[in-house]
């Protein structure tokens, strides 16, 4: 079987649960005690190991399963959570990351984890460090390292068995190996059972039924059995079934049944003595683990999300983005038919072709809602790493920090998410690092000693703000001052007469950001200007809102989507543009008479002020329209932070949602123009960048 | 032995011209082209091809040949060339040839006033026909197009 084609799907998917052990484990942390979390943490584990298993990544499938083995007691109320567990638990997530990062990029995805997989093991066994020593709850009853060669049994089945060898039943102890090179072990398993079925009933497997369903199992597998058959019978036709390896049926009596767990505690104690050696060493790392562990630094997540329910997965399915964009092209060849048609049905007057074509509008108009929705991503895909990563910087800050997000499930168009990530890492970073206190300084200033970083999303308008407000220090409007008139970036008098806000921007500005100023100032100004920059592309804008001594508020705008918009589309002669509603202040009718010249330049009056008025047609040349020769023009006042201009156009065609395509790589820059979009009839029109016009 | 290849061939004037096959996407009749106003002077404008915007070059104007009116034998060549699509207007397209590439020689200096570094070469089919082959990167060379414009000017 060619694994290859499940690669992909291993990766996503592996990816997705790495993703959700490292929320749960966060969210575990702040709640330890809660048994529920270490069940979705278990179930993730235990799926990850199937898959890696299956896949053949024996590294990721080996640590995975120790892991499964710590979380396992914890979810059995063996073990209670502490400091160094989730170090060691997270250690373990870092280098399941890795691995499938390895896998990934082509690698085989092999690691050397057998430190982690030692300390794991240490825990399973109750090894706890003994600094930890007084608190430790942790109680190992059983080693959960069953031996192959018996399985415990309960009471109850016990006394089944018991039973049964009294009522003249045969009950049989059957050992099964699986080839090595077999694919579908879960199948020849199943085979297995099911011949067993017929002949008598199995009471107890190692290990459990579901997990060799789910080919959670080595290559082989013991059960206790009851028949009528004879072991060498049972051995025989099991064999019979392919790619068995190896069977042994041992006929017990009532002594032998007794006896097993007696082997058992021996096999136990055997495997004890072993491994004591190993768990001294084990011992001294748990040790130093926990004790860079045991300081005070803390990070508390919480997720406001009412819309994630935990541990219901999401019923999607994966499609590659370029396979949307040529539905939506797709789409669009559609709709040029779809006018096509409408102007057929209407020449031929026939209501039966009308009434199908109007009907075929309105689905291909649906259809269009729901190409464009899909590409629709909620933002929590670039938050869900975030939790991680604050504590993680609170850990090596020596900080407190509570991370707060909410509105996760706002969405944004893709190709936005896939841009934004970085830029909103910079922002988190520099807000734990530079923004929140030491624990110290905030109790000297009469804060909680928690700092408290608020990550919001949410919509408003055309557009999503994504806000990182924290209660940190504030930045101090001077401080700020000060280091950009050293850096040359203003002059004092400037700085002087600049608002609060204008002072907050500089931070922004490129040059900004060197070595020196993040002790010097406040800190802030870590590649902030790369920030800017991102953001600006993408055609969003950042401000900063700061209280000294009370915290700072970044909130960042973005444009819903990059690829769709509305339009005011506007004619000029035979050509026709589409300008941007967003840069539109206004759109009007002026009569020849007011339009005014200064020094030469058109201007109108509007609103009080003048602005100038600018030709369209002018500009860009256009063929067939002379605007001179209009009594009457119609004219859209744009903006571009607080100028204004107007553009005389010949006639609005009206509002719509465009799609925004690029011009291709071949054609130079065109100043004013941002794009192009295929009209419903299939044309192509131009986009204006209004901002270009002006200066 | 050079390799056998697969030529397109088109017409410009009297001209014949030839691309590899693997470098051309479709070939197109005319279709609606939407002008982009502040660009080179050849550059007709934009077209939509399903679903995706393609400027599309006049070669004649390329070439600074005389232009002539589209007709029905016009043809658009969609070419893929160093991840640009470009489609060129040419004034037919009606032929697809082999050729070995021993066939095709050194470009003499000049050719029809076409600048020699537009020309991959010339290959000589049967006795009386020659193939002009493009070299599709430096016809899409846009620094040179720059400099050409700014002396224009």
């Amino acid at each position: 079987m060619d694994m290859n084609q499940y690669l992909s799907m291993f990766i996503d998917e592996s990816n997705d649960h790495l993703q959700s052990l490292n929320e749960k484990m966060l969210e575990l942390e702040g709640n330890s005690t809660d048994l529920s979390i270490v069940q979705v943490i278990f179930r993730s584990a235990h799926t990850l190991k199937g898959m890696a298993a299956t896949m053949g990544y024996e590294d990721l499938a080996s640590l995975t399963h120790q892991m499964e083995n710590v979380l396992d007691l914890v979810r059995n109320e063996k073990l209670a959570m502490q400091d160094f567990i989730f170090d060691t638990l997270f250690k373990s997530l870092d280098s399941l990351e890795s691995m499938v990062e390895d896998i990934t990029n082509g690698g085989t995805g092999k690691a050397d984890v057998s430190d982690i997989v030692v300390s794991l093991q240490a825990i399973v066994r109750g090894d706890t460090p003994s600094v930890q020593g007084n608190d430790s709850t942790a109680v190992v009853k059983d080693s959960t390292s069953v031996s192959n060669q018996s399985i415990q049994l309960d009471e109850f089945q016990f006394s089944v068995l018991d039973q049964s060898i009294t009522e003249g039943h045969r009950v049989l102890f059957l050992e099964v190996s699986i080839r090595e090179d077999c694919q579908l072990k879960a199948v020849r398993a199943y085979m297995v059972f099911d011949l067993l079925e017929r002949y008598g009933e199995v009471i107890k497997s190692h290990p459990s039924v579901q997990d060799i369903e789910q080919d959670n199992f080595d290559r082989s597998f013991s059960l206790y059995y009851i028949t009528q058959k004879s072991a060498e019978e049972m051995e025989g036709m099991i064999l019979n079934l392919s790619e068995i390896d190896k069977v042994s049926a041992v006929g017990l009596d009532q002594e032998s049944l007794k006896l097993m767990s007696g082997i058992n505690e021996a096999t136990n104690e055997v495997a004890a003595t072993i491994d004591f050696k190993v768990t001294s060493e084990v011992q001294n790392n748990v040790a130093q683990a926990n004790q860079t562990s045991g300081a005070p630094a803390t990070a508390k997540i919480r997720a406001n999300d009412s819309s994630k329910s935990s541990g219901t997965p999401s019923r999607t399915i994966r499609v590659d983005i370029e396979r949307l964009d040529v539905l939506m092209n797709l789409f669009s060849e559609l709709l040029i038919d779809r006018v096509r048609l409408e102007q057929l049905a209407s020449d031929s007057h026939n209501p039966d072709l009308t009434e199908t074509v109007e009907h075929l509008s309105r689905v291909s108009s649906d259809l269009q809602n729901i190409v464009l929705k899909l590409r629709m991503v909620p933002v929590d895909t670039v938050f869900n790493r975030f939790p991680r990563m604050v504590r993680d910087l609170a850990k090596s800050l020596d900080k407190k920090i509570d991370l707060i997000i909410t509105g996760s499930e706002t969405e944004l168009d893709r190709t936005v998410i896939d841009e934004i990530g970085d830029p909103l890492v910079h922002l988190l970073r520099n807000a734990v690092d530079h923004g929140i206190e030491s624990v110290a300084e905030r109790i000297a200033a009469g804060k909680p000693e928690t700092g408290t970083v608020n990550l919001r999303a949410f919509h408003s308008g055309n557009h999503v703000f994504i806000e990182i407000e924290e209660d940190g220090k504030g930045i101090y409007r001077e401080n700020v001052l000060k280091t950009a008139i050293k850096k040359g970036v203003v002059t004092e008098e400037q700085g002087a007469a600049m608002t609060d806000e204008e002072v907050h921007q500089l931070l922004f500005a490129a040059g900004f950001s060197t070595a020196e100023v993040i002790s010097d100032v406040s800190g802030r100004g870590v590649g902030l200007d790369v920030v800017k920059a991102k953001i600006t592309s993408l055609g969003g804008h950042v401000s900063i809102i700061s209280t000294p001594g009370k915290g700072t508020n970044f909130s960042v705008q973005l444009p819903l989507t990059l690829s769709i918009i509305s339009a005011m589309l506007v004619q000029l002669g035979s050509e026709k543009y589409a300008v941007p509603l967003t840069s539109i202040v206004e759109t009007a009718i002026i009569k020849n008479n007011q339009i005014r010249t200064i020094h030469g330049n058109k201007m109108i009056e509007f609103r009080g002020s003048y602005i100038p008025l600018i030709a369209l047609s002018k500009i860009f040349k256009v063929p067939d329209f002379d605007e001179d020769l209009e009594e009457e023009t119609e004219i859209i006042v744009i903006r571009k932070g607080e100028r204004m201009a107007a553009l005389t156009i010949e006639e609005f065609i009206g509002q719509n949602e465009i799609v925004l395509k690029s011009l291709g790589k071949y054609l130079p820059q065109v100043e004013g123009i941002s794009g192009a979009t295929i009209l419903g009839d299939g044309q192509v029109a131009l986009i204006l960048d209004p901002s270009a016009f002006i200066k | 032995m050079g390799e056998d290849i697969k030529v397109i061939v088109f017409k410009l004037g009297s001209e014949e011209y030839g691309i590899e096959v693997e470098k051309v996407q479709t070939i197109e009749r005319m279709l609606p082209i939407t002008r982009v106003p502040r660009t080179f002077t050849f550059v007709k404008g934009v077209i939509n091809l399903r679903g995706v915007v393609i400027p599309i070059i006049d070669l004649r104007g390329r070439f600074n040949l005389p232009m002539v009116e589209y007709s029905e034998s016009t043809r658009i060549i969609i070419v893929a060339v160093n991840d640009m699509e470009v489609g060129f207007i040419v004034d037919s397209a009606n032929d697809v040839i082999d050729l070995n590439t021993d066939q095709i020689e050194n470009p003499p200096e000049v050719v029809g006033g076409i600048k020699a570094k537009y020309l991959q070469g010339v290959a000589k089919i049967n006795e009386e026909r020659l193939l002009i082959m493009l070299n599709l990167s430096e016809v899409l060379n846009k620094n040179e197009i720059i400099q050409l414009e700014s002396i224009e000017d």
